[in-house]
């Protein structure tokens, strides 16, 4: 289990980054945190001929808060500074919540959160809370910048709408609106693995405490993360309990296409799907009721 | 781009230059290049935790990380942790004393693993232990008794007010 | 003797080496221009191997050889069977063992096709990439019961039906005994063990020194005298111009004995063929499909009881996956067929089996052996009879446990060990009763269960007893020497994993010698320090070598007090040894320290009479004529949530008896350690292979072994009933704690769910979150139409 041969290049500028994928082309990979890249290297998986190593650009490592209330997260900022981030608790507790799941502290201590993103695995936490929070992403090239909707970001398994020369630069998580909870729930075998079903809910109540907006969106659940909008839709206007929320948990879970393996069958995850959107709901209103 | 590199770095106080292929891991860097072979590979995918080094402070598997990468700098290994020749940290009693290892080839990842945890968590929940051991396998002992040493050493460091 | 150490929880002598990151282990060692290998494998189940073209790999800059079967000469045959067949009457046994490279045909994933020996793993990795092979595959026997019928895909060729063997055992008559029951119980159980997943995988460096004509061999194994005898058949060397070393092992559990692993003869054979060292080490990924495994048997089993719950008889036919060879013999089928007997007196016993050969890696032990599967089967059938009696699950173990008086206890059917499976010693009641309390059985019953069920929740108890033969033999032998300085050497030729016989040895020393356990140096493992021996496993090492450690310092004592009654010019009656010196009682300042004894007895001028021999050493074997027998019962308290499927273990609690303890803290260790594998048994671990014979979840990631937030925190206590079978009357404990958590598991997760319907039965282990789910769903299903029933008929 040892990886192949590769050019390896230790980037000093953003630039100078972006100006060697451009040059080397499709089978070059940028080396973030590595921590999905690099085992897939030592099974031989993954064969790039060359890495574009950004390990040394601390500038874009930061985790920042913007007048308009939207965090800014940059292409090194480590699952561990998510998990820590003070501003990121307080405003975007989810985001929190979800890393926490994300294997465990060694791995979130090289991991990135563009990284993972950008290695789109629909297994992953993350890519359904950007969807559930709207969040867009800054892809980079030497051609300039782009702004992508997360919801246009994941194109499938491991694939996204990044070239071949652009890196994921940036995420900007916009802010909650006044009167919204979120949760983030999942099942997994053990603490640390991939789950078989999870599910990242934004409730926001009016003044009434009926749902003005609500979205969710579910990792685990097909070929890309899947945001279940129509069924989210049935709750607006709605109280959030028991039954309403059971009830679009069901709905959610139709849209869903989980694939099934060793560890669960698709009918049972999309079961775990329906009876976690139903708890992850009922945690949500409950949150924002809180607010 | 060349096929190799020349990295510097310092590893438990020690200053070392080596070239290296840049594809070699940084477990098979500090076991076959510099000798430090307390450092464990146990699944060279990410999971067992056998091989968790501290780089820069901060515990992660040095399975998956590149020896280049470690340029400039400073590793902390198993080797580093005892105060002298043939004294234990209180770490290393602690786990001693509470039987915390058997075949002992899981236990260099994880004393650096619980090092990082301790300076950052002094007083430590059960469930903060756990989750944090969670990265780390071992197939002997069951986790009770490595809890337990993690409990005991927390509180002698707090006692102390020493760091791990 | 007084009992300063035997008997404590002292601290490990083996710890701070270990704890320092100075233990050496087999990865550790490196030798003067050391070569690398890695290995070709096959990535079919089954296929013909039409050629091999190895230019590729030859031509690669690093290369510095590569082999095929072509190359082996004399090497390439099958490999002995390790472990013959036990003499059981009417037995068929087909022995197909594996070679050290596939020639003609591989027959399971994984199978090594040829080895690529390169300046570093990294090239010699590169180089194996180059090696092509042409493969003709072929149709797969995979799944069990499927390989098991007569038309199924041949593994070997003229082995129908791919029977590795057919045992039947009886006593009694079963039908009899059935014919009179008020009860019978049948059912189909599948139980699958998995993999020993050492955190440590296996290695092997080889070095052959043409200047002494001596082949050194470095090995993470748990056999090295044996892995020694095995090497000098398998290359045609003397035995003693073999040096097998096994360091620090990184555990065992069954998947580190010798088993004619073709790595470890292939790594040797290139190191005489190049004559340089070589070195390899088994990945993660290797070790998923190179190492022996543990799976799958089906078992269709019946019991017959009376009416007040009292067992007639016995019956159960299972099946045995065996993996593609069968080099380790019967061990882990009989170890099944002697466990379904358990802690009961079954006058009436039919046991049948067949091993099948499949397209999947070696099946062989891993800590439990086969016991986890017949201790299953028993389990359940009492648990179902106890339903079906209306009986507490606790007291149908009550009334039939075998009786304090009658032990030894002769079971009437054949052990792995081949002599008569009898249990020395055991106190199967107050176990249990001990069990009972600590985990206040009546009032979760009374109380605390009802409580909860009142509240919604599913929360259920587990109670099994099981017992575990431990301690066979042939034998082990121990040298132990006092020397020069005043310490004291142990040797012998059990390996070591973990086990912590640096420490137990040196307790067992310490008393008779009157010195600390740290003046102990223990040498395990190194074939040059101690000729003789066999290997850790089967919970074997503590009993028979720790007995012939024992055994060995009684006599070494002898000496030191006769030395030192004549040095000191008192009778040998009035020594006494403390603090590392021999008193005279009646004048403490006539004192001998022990390196002056050791000296005394090796002099300089003067003869060493005939009859006798210089220094303070002896050597001694132990060799039981039939094992120990270890028992235990395990409670476990379970949450379970309905709707997911996911179970949360509340409570664990262990009552163990492992004889006469040497070390409590280690003991301990043991036990707790072997629970938290039968956890992983109960609901984690399962190998999975397709119909292809193609391994599903061959990664740490995917393979689920437990971390610490699925462990529970586990109460133990002892009891202790001396062993018969030896004069310190301790047993083995090594594989103790993983035997009974499936049952246990099974038992309590019903018992959380009764509330849903009694149809709601546990037949399979591993359990999972999704097989939970399917069991759940079933039963509301029936619980839903026999409502429907019922209303209909009203």
């Amino acid at each position: 289990m040892k990886p192949a041969p590769f050019q390896y290049l230790k980037a000093r500028s953003l630039e100078e980054a972006l100006a060697a994928k451009a040059a080397l082309g499709d089978d070059a990979r940028f080396l973030a945190g590595g921590q999905s890249l690099i085992p897939t290297m030592n099974f031989r998986m993954a064969q790039p001929t060359a890495l574009v190593d950004l390990n040394g650009l601390t500038g874009l490592a930061g985790i920042a808060e913007q007048p308009d209330g939207t965090i800014g997260i940059g292409a090194l900022a480590r699952h561990r500074d998510v998990e820590r981030s003070a501003v990121i608790a307080r405003w975007q507790p989810m985001l929190v919540e979800a890393v926490r799941e994300v294997a465990h502290p060694q791995i979130r201590a090289r991991g990135t959160l563009c990284g993972n993103l950008a290695h789109a695995d629909p297994m992953s936490e993350l890519p359904a809370v950007m969807l559930a929070l709207g969040a867009r992403l800054t892809a980079q090239s030497v051609s300039g910048q782009r702004m992508i909707a997360a919801q246009d970001f994941f194109r499938g398994v491991f694939t996204t709408a990044l070239s071949a020369e652009e890196m994921l630069v940036h995420v900007a998580v916009p802010p909650l609106q006044a009167g919204t909870g979120t949760c983030f729930l999942e099942l997994a075998r053990r603490k640390g693995d991939y789950a078989m079903a999870g599910v990242a809910a934004v409730v926001t109540l009016d003044d009434r405490r009926l749902c003005r907006s609500a979205r969710l969106a579910y990792c685990a659940a097909g070929e890309t993360p899947v945001l279940a909008e129509p069924a989210a839709g049935l709750l607006v206007g709605a109280v959030i309990d028991a039954d309403s929320a059971a009830a679009v948990g069901t709905a959610a879970a139709e849209v869903l296409a989980p694939t099934g393996d060793v560890q669960a069958g698709a009918d049972y995850k999309r079961h775990l799907a329906a009876v976690l959107t139903k708890r992850a709901l009922l945690a949500a209103a409950d949150r924002a009721r809180g607010a | 781009m060349d096929s190799l590199y020349t990295l510097t770095t310092t590893v438990n106080g020690r200053i070392h230059t080596r070239v290296v292929e840049p594809r070699m891991l940084l477990s098979d860097f500090l076991r076959e290049d510099l000798a430090l072979t307390g450092t464990h590979v146990g699944c060279e995918h990410g999971v067992c935790g056998a091989c968790t080094v501290l780089v820069d402070g901060v515990a992660v598997r040095s399975c998956l990380m590149f020896a280049p990468q470690v340029d400039g700098c400073a590793v902390e290994t198993v080797e580093g942790l005892a105060p002298g020749p043939d004294r234990l940290s209180l770490l290393q009693e602690a786990f001693r004393e509470t039987h915390a290892l058997q075949c002992g080839f899981c236990t260099p990842g994880i004393l650096m693993t619980i090092k990082a945890f301790l300076a950052e968590t002094p007083d430590p929940s059960e469930t903060e232990i756990r989750e944090t051991l969670g990265g780390t396998l071992c197939r002997c002992t069951g986790y009770q008794a490595i809890v337990a040493a993690v409990t005991l050493a927390a509180a002698r460091l707090r006692t102390q007010g020493a760091s791990p | 003797m007084t009992n300063r150490h035997f008997g404590a929880p002292e601290r490990r002598l083996e710890d701070p080496k270990l704890l320092t990151g100075r233990a050496v282990f087999t990865d550790d060692i490196v030798r003067r221009d050391m070569l690398f290998a890695a290995f070709v494998r096959s990535p079919h189940a089954h296929a013909a191997i039409r050629a091999i073209d190895t230019a590729a790999a030859a031509a690669h800059p690093s290369t510095v050889a590569v082999f095929t079967a072509a190359d082996l000469g004399d090497v390439l045959r099958d490999v002995p069977l390790v472990v013959p067949p036990p003499p059981i009457d009417g037995l068929v046994f087909n022995k197909r063992t594996q070679r050290a490279l596939a020639h003609g045909k591989v027959r399971h994933v994984g199978e090594p096709v040829a080895v690529v020996v390169a300046h570093s793993r990294y090239e010699a990795e590169d180089a194996a990439a180059l090696v092509t092979v042409d493969y003709d595959p072929l149709p797969v026997a995979a799944e069990l019961e499927a390989a098991a019928h007569a038309e199924a895909p041949q593994v070997h060729d003229g082995v129908a039906g791919n029977v590795a063997a057919i045992a039947h055992q009886m006593k009694g008559d079963y039908d009899a005994a059935a014919a009179q029951a008020a009860v019978v119980i049948r059912r189909r159980f599948t139980y699958e063990h998995g993999l020993a997943q050492p955190l440590e995988t296996r290695g092997v460096i080889a070095e052959w020194d043409s200047g002494q004509e001596r082949l050194s061999v470095w090995a993470s194994t748990q056999a090295p005298v044996s892995l020694r005898g095995g090497l000098a058949d398998m290359l045609g060397l003397t035995e003693s111009r073999i040096h097998v070393v096994a360091p620090f092992v990184g555990g065992g559990f069954g998947s580190k004995l010798l088993m004619y692993y073709p790595e470890e003869i292939v790594i040797p054979w290139v190191a005489l063929r190049l004559g340089r060292a070589v070195k390899w080490i088994e990945d993660r990924a290797e070790h998923f499909v190179a190492t022996s495994q543990e799976r799958g048997q089906i078992h269709d089993a019946e019991i017959a009881l009376d009416a007040n719950g009292v067992i007639l008889g016995v019956r159960d036919h299972f099946l045995h996956d065996t993996g593609a060879y069968n080099p380790y013999g019967l061990t882990v089928p009989i170890n099944a067929q002697c466990s379904v007997l358990g802690p009961y007196v079954i006058p009436n016993y039919d046991s049948r089996f067949t091993a099948v050969f499949t397209n999947k890696p070696i099946v062989a032990p891993y800590r439990g052996a086969g016991r986890q599967h017949g201790v299953f089967v028993i389990e359940r059938l009492l648990d179902l009879a106890a339903r079906q009696l209306g009986m507490d699950v606790a007291e149908i173990r009550r009334r039939n446990f075998i009786p304090p008086e009658a032990f030894p206890y002769r079971n009437g059917i054949t052990f792995q060990d081949f002599t008569e499976l009898t249990y020395d010693s055991g106190s199967y009641g107050p176990i249990l009763d001990r069990l009972l309390a600590l985990v206040d059985y009546d009032r979760f019953r009374r109380e605390e269960q009802p409580r909860l069920r009142a509240q919604g929740r599913h929360v259920g108890i587990g109670i099994v007893s099981y017992i575990e033969g431990t301690g066979i033999g042939p034998y082990e032998g121990a040298r132990v020497r006092i020397e020069s300085n005043g310490r004291v050497t142990v040797a012998t030729g059990v390996g070591t994993q973990g086990q912590s016989h640096y420490t137990t040895f040196a307790q067992i020393v310490a008393d008779h010698l009157g010195v600390p356990t740290d003046a102990v140096d223990v040498v395990t493992g190194d074939t040059d320090r101690f000729h003789w021996g066999v290997g850790t496993f089967a919970s074997r090492g503590a009993v028979v070598a720790g007995n012939a450690v024992n055994e060995a310092a009684e006599a070494v004592r002898d000496r030191l007090i006769a030395v030192a009654a004549e040095a000191l010019g008192c009778p040998a009656a009035r020594i006494v040894l403390e603090d590392g010196r021999a008193v005279d009682r009646d004048h403490p300042d006539k004192t001998l320290a022990l390196g002056d004894a050791a000296r005394r007895a090796n002099p300089m001028r003067g003869a060493v009479t005939p009859g006798t021999q210089p220094g303070l050493e002896e050597t001694r074997y132990f060799g039981p004529d039939a094992g120990t027998t270890s028992s235990g019962a395990h409670a476990v308290i379970v949450e379970v949530d309905p709707e997911t499927g996911m179970v949360e273990i509340k409570t664990y609690v262990v009552v163990h008896d492992c004889g006469v303890m040497i070390n409590p803290m280690v003991v301990e260790g043991q036990v707790r350690g072997g629970v938290v594998q039968g956890i992983g048994n109960a609901f984690y671990e399962r190998m999975v292979f397709d119909a292809a014979g193609q391994p599903l979840n061959a990664t740490l990631a995917d393979y689920l072994i437990p971390t610490a937030m699925e462990a529970p925190t586990i109460t133990l206590d002892h009891v202790t009933t001396p062993s018969r079978q030896n004069r310190i009357g301790i047993k083995g404990v090594g594989e103790a704690g993983a035997i009974p958590v499936g049952p246990a598991f099974a038992q309590a997760v019903e018992d959380a769910l009764a509330p849903l319907g009694p149809g709601l039965e546990v037949l399979d282990i591993p359990l999972s979150p999704d097989r939970l789910w399917r069991l759940v769903d079933r039963a509301k299903q029936q619980c839903g139409a026999r409502q429907i029933d019922a209303l209909t008929m009203t």
